[in-house]
C-alpha cells in the first residue's frame, strides 16, 4: 500500500512542477518525476505477496511462486522510451536557449515576435 | 494565482487516483487463467528461455521492441540533427587527475566486460540488452569525463549501430521464410538454463545491446561535443 | 518486520528527494536530488521482486539521465531565475 502512496506523490509533484515551474529544465525534471511515479504504480500493481521473480533459475520452483510478469516487460520498455524522450526534450532546451539566451518560458513567450 | 489553481488541478487528479487504485489491492494475486498466467506456465516451453520478461520482451512481444530500438534511434537521429554544427566546439584540454585516469583506465575493460555479460545471458539472469547497451555507454562516458581528448569514430558507431539493427531485422525475416511469423523461433531450444538456449533469442538479444550501446554512445558524444 | 521498516524508510526518501528536486533553485542539485529518485526507485524495484527493471533503472535512470540533464545544464544556465 505504501508504494501506491509513493506513486501517487511522485506524480502529483511532477505535474506540480510542470504546471508552476518556469524554468524549462525544471519542467523537465518533473517529467521525468511523473515517468518514474508511473513506472513505480505498475510494478507495484504486479507485485503479488510472498511470491518471487519471474525467472526459472531453480527447478523446484513452479508458474504459481510467481510474481505478475507483464508489468515488468511494459516498464523496462517505458525506462528506455523515457530517457530517449528526456534527451530529446532537454535538446530542444539547449536549442531554445541557443535562440533566446534565457530559460524562463514567460521570456520566451515574450520574445515569440 | 497560478499556484491555487495547480493545487486545485492536484486535488482533483490526486482524489480520482486515491478512487481508482482504492480499488485495486496491493499484493494480491491478480492473475486469472488470462495473458500473464499462461506466460507463466507455457513460457519455458514455447520459448526456451528461463526468464519470464526476457521472453516476453523478445519473444511474445518482439515486434514492439523492434519498434522501440526504432524510437531510441530516432531520438539519437534528432538530437543529432538538432545539435548539428558544421565546426564542434573546441574542448577544454585539462584532462583530469592522475587518479582519475588511471581508474578510468583500469575499469574502462571491465563495464565493457560486465555489459557484454549482461546482455548475453539476458535469457538467463536478470538483465539483457538494453541494461547491457546502457552499461556499456556509461563505460564510454567514463572515458570521456577524465579524458578530455578521448574520441569514438562515428562512423564505427553508426557501422554497428546498422550491423545490429539489420540483424535483428533479418533474423524476423528468417523466422517469416522457415517459421510460421515474423520473429518465430527458428532455432533449437537446447537445454534451459544453459547458456546455448532459447533459439535466437540471445542472439537478438546481442544484437539490441549492441545497437543500444552504440546508440547510448553517439547521443553522449553528440551532447559533449557541443560543451565547452 | 525489518523490511516493513525499510520499505517505509525507502518511500520517505523517494518522497522527500522528489520535492527537493523540485524545489531546489540550483538546477545541479535539483538533477542530484532526481538521481537520488532513481536510485530508491532500483532499490524498491528489487524489493518488488523486480530484478530486470532495477537493473534498468540503476543504468539508465542513475547513470545516464543524470549525465545527459548536467550536460545540458552545463550548455545552458545553472541557476533557476
Amino acid at each position: 500500500m505504501i508504494y501506491y502512496i509513493g506513486a501517487f506523490s511522485l506524480i502529483l509533484i511532477g505535474i506540480y512542477a510542470v504546471l508552476v515551474k518556469r524554468n524549462l529544465i525544471k519542467i523537465v525534471i518533473g517529467l521525468s518525476l511523473v515517468d518514474a511515479g508511473v513506472h513505480l504504480l505498475l510494478i507495484a500493481i504486479g507485485y503479488i505477496k510472498d511470491k518471487t521473480a519471474p525467472i526459472f533459475s531453480n527447478p523446484s520452483l513452479s508458474a504459481g511462486d510467481m510474481v505478475d510478469p507483464v508489468p515488468q516487460a511494459l516498464v523496462l520498455t517505458a525506462i528506455v522510451i523515457g530517457v530517449a524522450v528526456t534527451a530529446l526534450a532537454l535538446t530542444i532546451v539547449i536549442r531554445l536557449y541557443d535562440h533566446h539566451k534565457t530559460l524562463n518560458i514567460n521570456k520566451i513567450r515574450e520574445l515569440k515576435w | 494565482m497560478r499556484k491555487v489553481f495547480a493545487m486545485l488541478f492536484l486535488a482533483i487528479i490526486g482524489f480520482y487516483l486515491f478512487n481508482t487504485f482504492a480499488l485495486i489491492p496491493f499484493g494480491k494475486n491478480k492473475m486469472n487463467a488470462d495473458v500473464a498466467a499462461s506466460y507463466l506456465n507455457s513460457g519455458v516451453q514455447k520459448t526456451g528461455a528461463v526468464n519470464i520478461v526476457t521472453s516476453i520482451v523478445v519473444n511474445y512481444r518482439g515486434f514492439d521492441t523492434l519498434g522501440e530500438v526504432t524510437v531510441l534511434f530516432l531520438a539519437a537521429t534528432g538530437m543529432g540533427a538538432l545539435l548539428f554544427r558544421k565546426k564542434p566546439m573546441q574542448r577544454s584540454r585539462q584532462n583530469a587527475s592522475v587518479i582519475v585516469k588511471t581508474g578510468a583506465r583500469i575499469l574502462f575493460p571491465l563495464i565493457i566486460i560486465l555489459g557484454v555479460y549482461v546482455f548475453v545471458h539476458g535469457h538467463l539472469t536478470p538483465g539483457g540488452g538494453f541494461q547491457g547497451g546502457a552499461i556499456i555507454a556509461s563505460g564510454f562516458l567514463l572515458m570521456f569525463m577524465s579524458y578530455r581528448t578521448y574520441k569514438v569514430n562515428h562512423k564505427v558507431l553508426s557501422l554497428f549501430e546498422t550491423f545490429a539493427g539489420t540483424s535483428f531485422v533479418l533474423l524476423g525475416l528468417f523466422g517469416l521464410i522457415w517459421g510460421t511469423s515474423f520473429l518465430a523461433n527458428i532455432l533449437p531450444f537446447g537445454e534451459a538454463n544453459t547458456l546455448f538456449s532459447a533459439g535466437i533469442i540471445p542472439l537478438i538479444y546481442i544484437a539490441v545491446g549492441i545497437k543500444v550501446g552504440s546508440e547510448l554512445t553517439a547521443v553522449l558524444d553528440t551532447m559533449l561535443k557541443t560543451v565547452k | 518486520m525489518i523490511l516493513t521498516i525499510l520499505e517505509i524508510i525507502l518511500v520517505v526518501v523517494l518522497i522527500g528527494a522528489a520535492l527537493l528536486a523540485v524545489w531546489y533553485r540550483d538546477l545541479v542539485a535539483a538533477v542530484i536530488a532526481s538521481s537520488v529518485v532513481s536510485l530508491m526507485l532500483s532499490i524498491i524495484f528489487y524489493i518488488l521482486q523486480a530484478p530486470d527493471v532495477a537493473l534498468t533503472e540503476a543504468a539508465i535512470g542513475v547513470g545516464l539521465t543524470t549525465i545527459i540533464f548536467m550536460i545540458a545544464i552545463r550548455k545552458t544556465k545553472r541557476f533557476e531565475e
